[in-house]
């Protein structure tokens, strides 16, 4: 902690990957939602020409300069995904496929050219690939600052409507709002997370950004707003999570410990969150069946009480393991049925039902039936 | 054109087929952004590989690299189950995940060798001649030749052996179930050639361009043809034109060769995308119009046989009232009138539309059809 007040890189660092987690977490839960999630990895490939075109049009490596390339070539893979899936048969993952394997393509060509280039300056340009977290100053972070507030004050401003656009685009055709442009501008607003990650993370990586916090809110929530804000947190915290890690163990490279930081929050989340966890899962089965399991033991001995004159006549344990094979099983539940005083052993070691067990019985039958 | 040429340009026709053969499935089962997942995700179980062996052209690299593969196949499969998180979000969690981790353990533990990250993506084609098969004093060639070799020829085998199977399982997976036919084993069976497909050739040409030569030309080859078959065959030419193509525009440009291969497939689609016969735009628009005048020439003999033998017939059917009624311009209905003529639906007797035996057929045929 007295580290990250006192060293000025890890603090711009810091500040750097924590926006980053923060606005990709945000706009991260928006494509999830919509089934966008492998967009982001599209997107992130395809603005490798586009850092790689800015950098020849301008000569500039100022990340504002790089990014607009960036986005603008992302936002086109965008557009041609969108035209292809439209204009013929191809399938969405097929167009997301070719189109992010052809742009890194180009991408590719066009960083080879700029290693020809006899301008010296190039180096730094394949950070983009795995990201240099460690090459981040403060005016990139500021870039960052802006665009990403930019983003996410839009998302707030457009709220109502990109949440009925996500997950009711029918319902918010029929209340006429301008359905095709808020699809635009929500894809654009996902650029934009994706562009301000790729320096920090890198091209390959920085789709879990956009997924691993989103799904991991998922885990906690039912409700937009607080899965937005969970997904925010959760991302700004992976961010400063893998600066802080990387630099206080050697040799470990912030963006792919970013993204190893995330998958742990959405394996945790998969197994703890309260409703939708597996492991809660897994426990409230079993408790349902348990009951279930000794509700059946309960039943059977009343129908078994039945025949005689009356409900409370005792029977020994064979005549219920006719029914129940699993002797432990049957044992157990009636021990568990007479710890609630439902049932009770006689001295000759037949069970019967106690009054109160007859009364639970009956109102069972009716639930049952009813 | 030297044996060093010769050998680069080999070796990428065979990494184009071997990639193109197993593709068309991922391609039709809307899986094309496995390969993707799974070309990043073999990073992990190369290093794995390397630890154990100390060797980097080890064979058992390439079964490494295909257990990480199919881990992800599995963990995809696995985490989609639990209904918790959508397929394309798991898709791009497992991978990004792999792959960092991937990153990390070269990052920390294989700094000093040639095992280099930016050489898993992008490959390098340029140096495939250097790294030869020596056999007993003899120079066998190119190594990548070899493996790449032996992995389209497995792809091949199995495709040729299971073809029928393969088939139904990817068109109607239901009814290969009903058959006996085990779609999952074949489904992974094909993952299992995926992976080692893409570990095999990531040496030579870098998982992006498997990505390309995996999604691209079976892409392509959808938009011209409707056969199962011939959509293979197409692919496996597509991708091997493809490949050369690349190669000489690379040595043109003196670019980066897979760059340029994953450029002409994107440049195969796009032609194909205008020009194809029956999928392509330019297709789609020509029907279109075609449609347009073949519909207002419906709606003109129709309006017509309403109005024959009628009182009203001199008024109704004349060139300068289709304006009033059919709400057409001047110049639309003039071209109507023109294309029934010439297609011997109706006669012009001055301003006078008259219907031909024809004509007559034709209306009361669209009568009855709609």
């Amino acid at each position: 902690m007295e580290q990250l007040l006192n060293d000025y890189t890890l603090r711009t660092v810091t500040l750097g990957t924590a926006i980053l987690g923060a606005v990709s977490g945000a706009l991260g839960t928006f494509a999830v939602l919509r089934r966008q999630s492998l967009l982001g990895d599209a997107v992130s490939h395809a603005a490798l020409p586009g850092i790689g075109l800015a950098f020849i049009l301008t000569g500039s490596k100022a990340s504002l300069v790089l990014m607009v390339g960036a986005g603008l070539a992302g936002w086109f893979a965008t557009a041609i995904v969108l035209l292809i899936t439209a204009g013929t048969r191809v399938k969405y993952d097929s167009a997301l496929g070719l189109v992010l394997s052809v742009f890194f393509g180009a991408g590719l060509v066009v960083l080879t050219y700029i290693q020809r280039y006899p301008n010296a300056n190039q180096a730094g340009l394949d950070s983009f690939l795995f990201g240099q977290a460690a090459s981040l100053i403060v005016a990139d972070v500021i870039t960052m600052t802006i665009l990403g507030g930019v983003a996410l004050a839009a998302l707030l401003l457009f709220w109502k409507e990109f949440k009925v656009l996500a997950f009711d685009p029918e319902f918010a055709h029929s209340l006429v709002l301008p359905v095709r442009w808020l699809d635009i501008g929500l894809t654009t607003l996902l650029v934009v997370a994706i562009v301000i990650g790729l320096q920090t993370v890198g091209v390959v990586l920085m789709s879990a950004m956009i997924i691993a916090p989103a799904t991991a809110a998922r885990q906690w929530t039912d409700h937009l707003g607080v899965m937005t804000l969970v997904s925010m947190v959760t991302g700004a915290l992976c961010g400063v999570g893998g600066a802080l890690l990387s630099t206080s163990i050697s040799n470990l490279p912030t963006g792919p410990t970013i993204v190893v930081c995330a998958t742990g929050f959405v394996v945790i989340s998969m197994l703890f969150a309260p409703l939708r966890g597996i492991i809660w899962q897994r426990i409230r089965r079993t408790v349902q069946n348990r009951e279930l399991r000794s509700e059946s033991v309960l039943l059977d001995l009343f129908e078994l009480a039945r025949t005689h004159d009356d409900l409370t006549y005792p029977h020994m344990e064979p005549a219920l393991r006719v029914i129940h094979p699993q002797r432990g099983t049957l044992y157990r539940q009636l021990r568990r049925l007479q710890g609630k005083g439902l049932v009770q052993m006689h001295q000759n070691g037949a069970w019967a039902l106690t009054p109160d067990g007859v009364r639970v019985c009956d109102q069972l039958r009716k639930d049952r039936i009813g | 054109m030297s044996t060093f040429q010769l050998e680069i340009q080999l070796v990428a026709t065979v990494v184009a087929a071997a990639c193109a053969l197993p593709g068309t499935f991922l391609v039709l089962r809307r899986m094309a952004m496995m390969s993707d997942a799974i070309s990043h995700a073999i990073l992990p179980g190369i290093v794995v590989g390397f630890f154990l062996t100390g060797n980097l052209s080890s064979p058992l690299l390439i079964l490494g690299g295909a257990a990480a593969g199919l881990l992800t196949v599995v963990l995809v499969e696995w985490i989609r189950k639990t209904n918790r998180v959508r397929e394309d979000a798991a898709i791009g969690l497992v991978f990004s995940s792999l792959f960092a981790v991937g990153v990390i353990l070269i990052a920390r533990f294989a700094r000093d060798i040639h095992l280099d990250t930016d050489a898993v993506l992008l490959g390098e084609l340029a140096f495939v001649p250097f790294d030869r098969l020596i056999l007993a004093g003899r120079d066998l060639g190119p190594q990548a030749l070899y493996a790449m070799g032996m992995a389209g020829i497995l792809c091949l085998g199995f495709i040729l052996l299971f073809y029928k199977e393969l088939k139904l399982a990817t068109f109607d997976r239901a009814l290969c179930a009903t058959l006996g036919f085990l779609p999952g084993i074949l489904h992974y069976a094909l993952m299992g050639l995926i992976s080692m497909t893409a570990v095999a050739a990531f040496d030579a040409v870098g998982s992006i361009l498997v990505v390309a030569l995996m999604v691209g030309p079976p892409v392509s080859a959808y938009l011209i043809t409707n056969r199962f078959g011939y959509m293979i065959l197409y692919s496996v030419a597509l991708g091997m034109t493809a490949s050369i193509a690349g190669y000489w525009i690379a040595h043109l440009l003196d670019a980066s060769i897979a760059g340029c291969m994953a450029v002409m497939v994107g440049v195969q689609f796009a032609v194909l995308f205008c020009i194809a016969p029956e999928q392509g735009v330019l297709a789609a628009w020509k029907r279109r119009r075609h449609q347009k005048w073949q519909f207002a020439i419906k709606m003109l003999v129709i309006h017509l046989l309403q109005h024959e033998a009628t009182p009203e017939a001199d008024r109704e059917c004349r060139m300068d009232h289709l304006q009033d009624h059919m709400a057409w311009e001047a110049a639309f209905a003039e071209g109507v009138v023109s294309r029934a003529v010439s297609q011997n639906f109706l006669n012009t007797v001055g301003e006078y539309l008259e219907l031909t035996t024809e004509g007559r057929e034709l209306a009361r045929e669209a009568i009855i059809h709609t």
